[in-house]
């Protein structure tokens, strides 16, 4: 990249935590195309064109900043229903992210199977999101247990919101991490409410980083709107695992610029001067602001990544709307890796009849699964 | 041919299939230097090291839900739930996770795990230590349950389902462990997921069994054959997936079915065989289709004669055999 006066300021900002100009802006392109694709969710479920949003909005400086730290295809990341932009740091795309809106037949995620916001993906390493929380904690672990076990240098994170952070699974979990020294992160994304229920009622003694003590590993509480303090404490907590030392559990603090999902009001629990104030976290505006304050993100810059990120929520926005929906003569498929019809076909109820069944002339209305389980 | 108990034919399964593939690990309470509390991984500790037979914490739900990580990244991990009776704290990463990780992905991930558990009573267990837990797990799509009668079939099942590419429940009744011995050939062989077995051929009345009730239903049938009845029994080996046809052949040779469970009677697995054949089979019967099970309490109580009237055994099965060639 061509240093110029003004990008000398910039490489100043990068060289604190070894970010080249260029990554700088990728970040901030990610960080400004999970907004875009999330507010574009809100409008399609306002337009009646998606039944359902959960979002990721006030997240997304923290999710680039920490995921960048791993290495894309190598290391893994169990994300959880707000992982938007965790999701497009590892290498999802906006058609990925909004055909999972619509739950197409092409969903990378699931195929159309699963409700909005339960990502996946094979190709990136990124495991797939059910609905009960923490559950894919345990599930990390695993995967750096193989790490650790196949010598592959592997990182894996797992990543969810404070309020998931007091389920069982995360005990048990980080207990065993720390006691085998696992390659694992754990990030909580803090917004400060589960649902509806604040901080202070979900979480004793104020603070889910200090809970790392117990386990004898590093907590680490880091500001969730500073994109690259969360890179910084990423990448210390990643330098940490590849060396074999151990897990590492990052708290960042970030809000909740949305409900918590299209079915949510959050005005009944908070006011309006919270929200006013909270505003002020949004990692979006303080990011823009960082980097043309160091020159990096130059006028020109900040117009051509626009135009991409509008141009790339445009694109996946029409693609989904083209894509069809799943078969339901798919919807037996992959319960197991090999075919299997199930013990009985449906229409359920309708068994393989005796000899003389199968050619009487009385074949009722569900003769289709009379003459199938006949065959 | 050598002959096995049935717990050293699991070992022996166990030590083949890791030194075959070095992919395999085991994980679970006490499965290291001990070797297990009924000794199932002696000796593999010491033969494959720590980091492929590890002793967890007291945490049930890590056991399975890190098995759940580690077959995601490349491994082929052998749980053990030291009881089935301690697998709840787990149902969750069982059910929501490891049975519905490949449906829900749409084929991104499958789980090729195992979950070993000893399970069942009339072994001075009591509530806690003899429970049958397969119809939970039975209920759900995505999971397969094995429950083997014989060394033979322990060994090669045990195979099978350490080879499959989907998560495998594997419930091996504690009271079989020493007190059945069996052929085991030496070297490679396997018996495949999902196939019956009819283990005593008969005319009269089709007797359905798994498990520790399999070895009873055979001493019922030699028990109502010098009676003059002739009963054929079938050990279905995989719950899930079914054998249904080798079920359904049988129930219409026979016309008569009794389906053997040693759980609760309501809501029992053999609830939904006595429904398939009455549903499928309707036709070639010549009675009610009806079940021997344990009764409807929440536990196998402790003391012996309140253990002994809980347990289907063989007297009670030959009973209800009477009963249903007499109909």
């Amino acid at each position: 990249m061509a240093v110029t006066s003004r990008a000398g300021k910039a490489s100043h900002l990068g060289d604190a935590v070894g970010l080249s100009d260029a990554e700088l802006l990728e970040m901030f392109r990610l960080v400004a195309l999970a907004r875009a694709v999330d507010e574009r969710m809100w409008i399609l479920n306002r337009a009646g064109r998606i039944p359902f949003v959960i979002s990721g909005q006030g997240h997304e400086g923290a999710q680039v900043g920490i995921a960048w730290a791993l290495e894309k295809k190598k290391d893994w990341i169990a994300p959880f229903y707000r992982s938007i932009a965790t999701c497009l740091t590892f290498g999802m795309s906006a058609r990925d992210i909004l055909t999972a809106q619509y739950a197409t037949a092409t969903d990378p995620s699931s195929g159309g199977r699963q409700m909005p916001g339960h990502y996946g993906s094979h190709e990136h390493n990124l495991v797939s999101v059910s609905s009960p929380v923490a559950t894919q904690l345990l599930h990390a672990v695993g995967i750096a247990l193989a790490a650790k076990i196949r010598k592959t240098g592997q990182v894996a994170m797992t990543t969810m919101g404070e309020g998931s952070s007091n389920q069982g699974d995360v005990h048990e979990g980080l207990n065993f991490a720390a006691i085998h020294k696992l390659p694992f992160i754990f990030v909580v994304e803090n917004n400060g409410y589960a649902i509806s229920v604040p901080m202070a009622r979900q979480v004793a003694g104020s603070s889910v980083w200090e809970r790392a003590a117990g386990y004898g590993i590093p907590g680490v509480l880091v500001d969730g709107s500073d994109v690259l303090a969360c890179y910084a404490a990423s990448q210390a907590a990643v330098a940490r695992a590849r060396a074999g030392e151990g897990p590492t559990l990052i708290e960042a603090k970030v809000t909740r610029l949305t409900a918590h999902s299209s079915d949510d009001q959050q005005t009944k629990y908070r006011s309006e001067e919270e929200l006013a104030s909270e505003k002020a976290l949004d990692p979006l505006p303080l990011f823009r602001a960082q980097l043309a304050d160091a020159g990096i993100l130059t006028p020109e810059a900040e117009a051509r990544i626009a135009a991409e990120v509008t141009a790339a929520v445009d694109d996946a926005t029409e693609y989904s709307e083209s894509q069809p929906d799943p078969d339901p003569s798919t919807a037996m498929k992959w319960v197991f890796a090999e075919e299997w019809p199930g013990e009985t076909p449906p229409p359920w109820g309708m068994g393989a009849p005796a000899p003389h069944e199968a050619e009487s002339e009385h074949l009722g209305p569900g003769d289709e699964g009379i003459e199938r389980s006949a065959d | 041919m050598p002959t096995r108990t049935f717990i050293e034919a699991i070992r022996e399964g166990l030590r083949e299939e890791m030194a075959r593939d070095e992919s395999v690990i085991i994980l679970g309470e006490d499965v290291g230097k001990k070797g297990g509390v009924f000794l199932a991984t002696d000796g593999l500790w010491g033969e494959f090291g720590d980091e492929r037979v590890i002793d967890t914490p007291l945490s049930e739900s890590q056991i399975i839900g890190t098995s759940i990580g580690a077959s995601i990244n490349g491994l082929r991990p052998v749980a053990e739930i030291q009881f089935a009776d301690f697998i709840f704290p787990a149902f969750n990463q069982l059910i929501s996770e490891a049975a519905r990780m490949r449906y829900r992905s749409n084929n991104g991930y499958g789980l090729p795990m195992t979950v070993r558990a000893p399970y069942g009573g009339g072994v001075h267990g009591a509530l806690y230590h003899s429970q049958s837990v397969e119809a939970f797990f039975t209920h759900i799509p995505g999971l397969k349950v094995v429950i083997p009668s014989t060394p033979y079939d322990a060994k090669g099942l045990l195979r099978s389902s350490i080879r499959d590419e989907d998560p495998v429940l594997f419930f091996e009744h504690k009271k079989m462990y020493r007190s059945v011995r069996g052929d085991v050939p030496d070297g490679e062989f396997t018996v495949p997921l999902g196939k019956a077995a009819v283990t005593h051929p008969g005319t009269q009345v089709t007797v359905i069994a798994y498990g520790l009730m399999a070895h009873y239903a055979l001493e019922a049938a030699d028990r109502v054959a010098e009676e003059g009845i002739s009963v054929e029994v079938v050990d279905l080996r995989t719950l899930r997936p079914l054998d249904k046809e080798t079920v359904l052949d049988s129930v219409r040779k026979t016309g008569k079915c009794l389906v053997v469970y040693e759980d609760n009677r309501f809501g029992g697995y053999g609830a939904e065989v006595a429904a398939i054949v009455a549903e499928e089979a309707f036709d070639y019967l010549d009675g009610p289709v009806t079940r021997i099970a344990g009764p409807d309490v929440p536990g196998v109580p402790y003391n012996h004669a309140l253990e002994d009237w809980f347990m289907v055994n063989p007297e009670k099965i030959a009973d209800s055999i009477r009963k249903l060639a007499a109909y």
